[in-house]
């Protein structure tokens, strides 16, 4: 189980990364779900396609995509170097957006359900009473749709965690800056005598996983309980 | 206080065609299931956007679709409560009710938190879980957070429809002190149970497939004889105003009215109480001359304001009774072996037994 200098550096970049890919992926997840879930707009179906584009695309595919527009020479990769210094090709800030596209649309998914399952009735109650319509959400909609919030948050961090093929595309695998967990099997599992290193691995990220959904299932409860209001 | 509801709307086929003003206290919104009168309330609470229309409460517009006016519910200052309550589940009782007062605008007159939890009874359930309730419990916390909210007016939709019959009348001791109580709330009431507008009801507004077929003081409309086919001819009958002069040891209670005075059982209020009593058209019997030997102890002398015949074989006839009105209902060949017509002298009789407690109103 003991991990050496560059597993570990694998095991943690791959949290770091998937942390911050299902935090700035849930609060656009969310407002992407609502609209999907409660509104009528042109474009509509175009949009639901897009948001569901990278879990039919290959994800190699997906990363190319990504490389093409977000790399140092694409079109948004270039404005986003000129505007605000950020790289995000062969960077650790690069596997970020690899993990949040990648994951976006589990996200989605969950949340939208969740959405969908909310008497729209109660959020009309709460506008005759006066709410504005975002505190209508915050305050009705929002602590109904919790547990669907969460589930799509874990299913993100998840698919964060795991996620291989894009990720390679876009930032290759520098050990130490852009090799996640997955890579790190990978190229361990390519040279003689790596199997232990790769099985310590594959056991941390049963272990995280494992703490990712139990966590996850303790939360439902407790917003479930405090819906019920028992 | 003034409402003012003009409506055109089409959804599929049907049309809705709806205009009233009405003045203050309760104004009843009745019709069969399927006549409109929810998509009328929910336009008046912006819920609905309709094809055309105006609604302004207090000469405030909230609709105008000439003018471009459509002001979103939540800025209507209108408390709605809902057939179906609609508390929120995640929030207990007293939340919901905090829910209610957390946006009623700054400086809006309306009764204080502890006045409302009073008056509907809710200090025992502040800690309780909406799904814990029991539906005339959950319909009085929506009555309190559509209070608390401050409005301008309540709108109601059926909110006895899913309670029954003796929570409803748990219920409608309430809805009297709201109309009657200091707060003077002016509500716009949907039901399509006579009895309920009956009790509650100052003006009536009638509408059928989704046009507004009469209007007008709830006294005025019960007893015209052209509103029994609209409001059907079992349930047709005009209230009439009452005051409780005492009860006797044998459960009859006497009350006088314009025209006399009239032993009911079943009375619950105080001596000097007043009160509305609804007499259905077909519990009425005419007669010609003062009837003697007759178990029934009613009889008032009225004079034949107006004669409506139907199509059927019945007739209805509205009659003066002191400075109230009454309605009967009788066959056409009574009207014509009788020799009834207008301006005729006769007598009124009902039977003590047919008011039935819950045709006793405030």
């Amino acid at each position: 189980m003991t991990l050496d200098a560059a597993s570990w550096d694998a095991l943690t970049l791959s949290l770091w990364v998937s942390v911050w890919a299902t935090v700035l992926a849930v609060p656009l997840a969310l407002w992407i779900a609502w609209l999907l879930a409660r509104r009528d707009f042109w474009g509509k179906s175009a949009l639901n396609a897009l948001v569901h584009l990278p879990l039919v695309l290959p994800p190699v595919v997906t990363g190319y995509l990504l490389l093409l527009s977000f790399g140092r020479t694409g079109p948004i990769g270039r404005l986003l170097e000129q505007t605000f210094g950020l790289v995000l090709s062969f960077r650790w800030t690069g596997a970020v957006l690899a993990a949040l596209v990648m994951g976006f649309p589990l996200m989605v998914r969950a949340m939208r359900l969740a959405i969908e399952a909310v008497d729209p009735r109660l959020e009309d109650a709460a506008a005759t009473l006066g709410a504005p319509r975002w505190a209508v959400f915050a305050r009705v909609t929002l602590p109904l749709i919790a547990p669907g919030v969460l589930a799509g948050a874990v299913m993100g961090f998840a698919k964060a965690m795991g996620e291989f093929g894009a990720t390679i595309t876009f930032v290759a695998n520098i050990p130490g800056q852009t090799q996640t967990l997955p890579s790190a099997i990978y190229t361990f599992l390519q040279i003689p005598g790596g199997e232990a290193q790769a099985i310590a691995l594959v056991l941390w990220a049963c272990v995280v996983a494992l703490g990712a959904v139990v966590m996850s299932e303790w939360l439902a409860r407790r917003v479930a309980r405090r819906i019920a209001g028992s | 206080m003034t409402l003012s509801v003009h409506l055109r709307h089409r959804h599929g086929d049907f049309t809705l065609d709806v205009a009233f003003d009405s003045g203050p206290g309760i104004t009843a919104l009745f019709g069969r299931s399927g006549a409109g009168k929810t998509s009328v309330i929910n336009a008046v609470s912006g819920l609905l956007h309709p094809d055309e229309g105006r609604v302004a409460v207090d000469g405030d517009t909230l609709l105008d679709t000439a003018r471009g006016i459509d002001l979103p519910p939540h800025r209507r200052r209108l408390g709605y409560v809902f057939q179906d309550a609609r508390l929120f589940p995640h929030l207990d009782v007293a939340r919901n009710l905090d829910f209610g007062a957390r946006y009623a605008p700054p400086g809006a007159k309306g009764p204080a938190r502890g006045d409302v939890i009073d008056l509907l009874g809710l200090s025992g359930l502040m800690a309780r879980a909406p799904a814990t309730l029991s539906g005339g419990e959950k319909q009085r916390v929506a009555i309190g957070r559509a209070l608390l909210s401050r409005p301008a007016m309540l709108l109601m939709d059926e909110p006895l429809a899913s309670l029954d019959a003796p929570r409803k009348q748990d219920i409608l001791p309430y809805l009297e002190r709201l109309r009657d109580g200091p707060l003077g709330l002016p509500i716009l009431y949907v039901s399509h149970a006579l009895d309920e507008v009956a009790r509650l009801a100052d003006h009536l507004v009638v509408i059928q497939e989704g046009r507004m077929r009469m209007q007008g003081l709830l006294y005025d409309v019960l007893s015209d004889p052209a509103a029994v086919p609209l409001l059907g001819v079992r349930e047709a009958g005009a209230v009439i105003a009452a005051t409780v002069v005492a009860h006797a040891d044998d459960g009859l209670s006497t009350l006088s009215i314009s025209a006399g005075h009239l032993e009911l059982p079943g009375v619950q209020a105080a001596p000097g109480t007043r009160l509305r009593l609804r007499i259905l058209a077909q519990d009425v019997i005419l007669s010609r001359d003062r009837p003697a030997g007759l178990s029934s102890r009613n009889i008032l002398p009225v004079a034949i304001a107006a004669i409506h015949s139907g199509d059927g074989p019945g007739a209805a006839i509205a009659l003066r009774a002191g400075s109230d009105r009454l309605l009967a209902r009788v066959t056409s060949r009574a009207v014509t072996d009788l020799g009834l017509r207008v301006g005729m002298e006769c007598f009124a009789i009902f039977k003590a037994t047919t008011v039935a407690p819950g045709s006793i109103g405030r």
